[in-house]
């Protein structure tokens, strides 16, 4: 049969056209034309480069990718590393630690401030222990609110990830090395680890796609200009949309996709040459 | 030594359960509290009286007013919490209508660009929101559907990030199934709706899943596209609760929360097979 499966995509696709990819493309252009119209070239780009605002959320969006994919995907091995050990019980832990992706960010917005304000939960437990408090949405410390905020939210989507790909792995496979004398690190570092390069990438990928949603939490706790540590991209293009900066937004959209499908590519190679696969 | 290991796994796997659960138990305990309850012990955060603010797990004098005044009293709440089904609910009519086909169409289909639009599907899945805003704007306001929750519905109604999680499942379901469909003189359709899509039910399940408690806890879009505030939905009411009333605050985050909590609940195993199939694909 000829163009099988056309009919069934065919309605989809076109609203992706109408929806994504026409409008895009329309950017595309834009971002080489002045508001008013008129062809300028790279002067947008030139504009979003030098412009101050961005390359602090350029940079601080860079250190938040960097720290929090590395940790997010540690800690989630290690906790499915530990529930993949104790077998079937871990079911419930997983569908605990899968819990707070259904909570959506506004119905935590509270709490955050609750627990993080200057006078608040956190720093009352940390004076209990006669610590010195910290002012944590008003100094850089904001930061790390908010990548713990992304590692709590994330952990437990990625370990559902990470344990796919483990029970993936045969066991005749380790009952054969533990034949051979292997010991639980050589397993780990020889059988495990490898098998889940593969996993790894898709699980990367996941979670820097998600990486880009903490700006919910941000925004609802802190509003259009938080403290300067996780004024973020994602806030530089709302404050550029309230001003209709049509020029700025379309280069800086251009210039995101661009190092979106880099740090994509990118994580494949870190991956697949990365140490031990 | 084993022993030893397995207490601390254990014990690192509670911690952590814990910290996944508490904003919920948060919720509730505020959601019970009196005013005056609460007042005394936020009265740090509330106030900026010297001191830090403290929590109980039970409240001391628990009482029903906040749930009462919610119910009685919010209108502007249930407005809000319509809004927000209308938004789900459209996106998760428009998947299912559009999104699923689509997925069983690129799984199972064999036609000139497949690859193709694979591919672009992919490519369009990663791209954060922030770099579609523009265009999409753009778009809805060409077609004089800015500031309304079409605006919402409409191009999550054709997010390609469920495509891809369906067709996960269906790339799963073997082909020799589909085969003898055929062979039984089963046409295209009829092998998509009762072969495909009941085989594929636990990635569908998992993916429509995703796809309501996503719509459900948008930020971006509503505050990009909708100007009205009585248009807004849930997500962008709640935070605007003064602390003032943390009590109703806290009372309104929680019933907001219910409905995703227990959609999450009743499809959570759904949900964790559908995740899983996905780690594996590139």
């Amino acid at each position: 049969m000829r163009n099988k499966g056309l009919w069934f995509v065919l309605p989809h696709f076109l609203g992706v056209l109408i929806f994504a990819l026409l409008p895009f493309l329309d950017v595309v252009r834009r971002s080489f034309c002045k508001a008013a119209g008129g062809f300028c070239g790279l002067e947008n780009y030139i504009a979003v480069w030098k412009n101050e605002a961005f390359r602090l959320a350029a940079g601080n969006t860079l250190r938040f990718t960097l720290v929090c994919l590395p940790a997010l995907l540690l800690l989630s091995l290690a906790l499915s590393l530990l529930l993949y050990g104790i077998g079937r019980g871990g079911t419930l832990f997983k569908n605990v630690f899968l819990m707070p992706m259904a909570i959506p960010a506004a119905c935590v917005a509270l709490i955050w401030r609750l627990l993080f304000d200057a006078g608040g939960i956190i720093n009352g437990v940390l004076a209990a222990f006669s610590c010195p408090a910290v002012d944590w949405m008003r100094t850089d410390s904001a930061f790390w609110v908010l990548v713990c905020s992304y590692l709590w939210k994330n952990t437990g989507y990625v370990i559902v990830l990470w344990l796919a790909a483990m029970a993936g792995i045969p066991q005749s496979v380790y009952e054969a090395a533990r034949l051979d004398g292997a010991g639980r690190a050589a397993c780990f570092r020889y059988i495990t680890l490898p098998c889940l390069a593969p996993a790894a990438y898709t699980i990367a990928v996941l979670s820097f796609l998600n990486s880009f949603k903490v700006f919910r939490e941000a925004y609802l706790v802190a509003g259009n200009y938080p403290q300067r540590s996780i004024y973020l991209l994602q806030h530089v293009f709302n404050n550029w949309f309230l001003d209709l900066s049509v020029d700025k937004m379309a280069a800086g959209a251009v210039m995101l996709a661009l190092v979106v499908c880099a740090a994509v590519w990118a994580l494949g190679r870190a991956i697949s040459s990365g140490p031990g696969i | 030594m084993r022993r030893g290991y397995a207490v601390f796994g254990m014990t690192v796997l509670l911690a952590f359960a814990v910290i996944a659960a508490a904003p919920i138990v948060f919720l509730v305990t505020g959601s019970l509290m009196g005013d005056v309850e609460i007042r005394e012990y936020l009265s740090p955060v509330l106030t900026g009286a010297k001191g830090y603010a403290s929590w109980r797990l039970f409240p001391v004098y628990p009482t029903l007013k906040n749930v009462v005044e919610l119910l009685l009293d919010s209108p502007e709440f249930f407005l809000m919490f319509w809004n927000t089904m209308k938004i789900a609910a459209g996106i998760l009519l428009g998947q299912i209508v559009l999104a699923l086909p689509a997925a069983w169409g690129l799984s199972r289909g064999n036609f000139p660009g497949k690859r193709f639009v694979y591919g672009l599907y992919i490519l369009l899945m990663m791209m954060p929101f922030q770099v579609m805003m523009l265009s999409q704007y753009l778009v809805l306001k060409g077609m004089g559907l800015d500031n309304t929750l079409w605006a919402v519905i409409l191009p999550g109604s054709f997010s390609t990030f469920s495509v891809f999680l369906m067709y996960c499942f269906f790339t799963e379901i073997p082909e020799e199934v589909i085969e003898a469909a055929r062979i039984d003189g089963a046409g295209e359709w009829k092998i998509f709706l009762f072969i495909g899509a009941p085989l594929g039910r636990t990635g569908v399940t998992a993916a429509l899943l995703l796809q309501f408690l996503e719509a459900y806890g948008m930020v971006e879009q509503p505050l990009a596209f909708l100007k009205e505030k009585s248009l807004f939905p849930l997500s962008l009411y709640l935070p605007e609760i003064s602390l003032e009333e943390a009590g109703f605050a806290f009372c309104a985050s929680l019933a907001a929360l219910l409905p995703v909590l227990f959609l999450f609940l009743a499809g959570s195993k759904e949900l964790g097979e559908g995740i899983a199939s996905s780690a594996w694909k590139e």
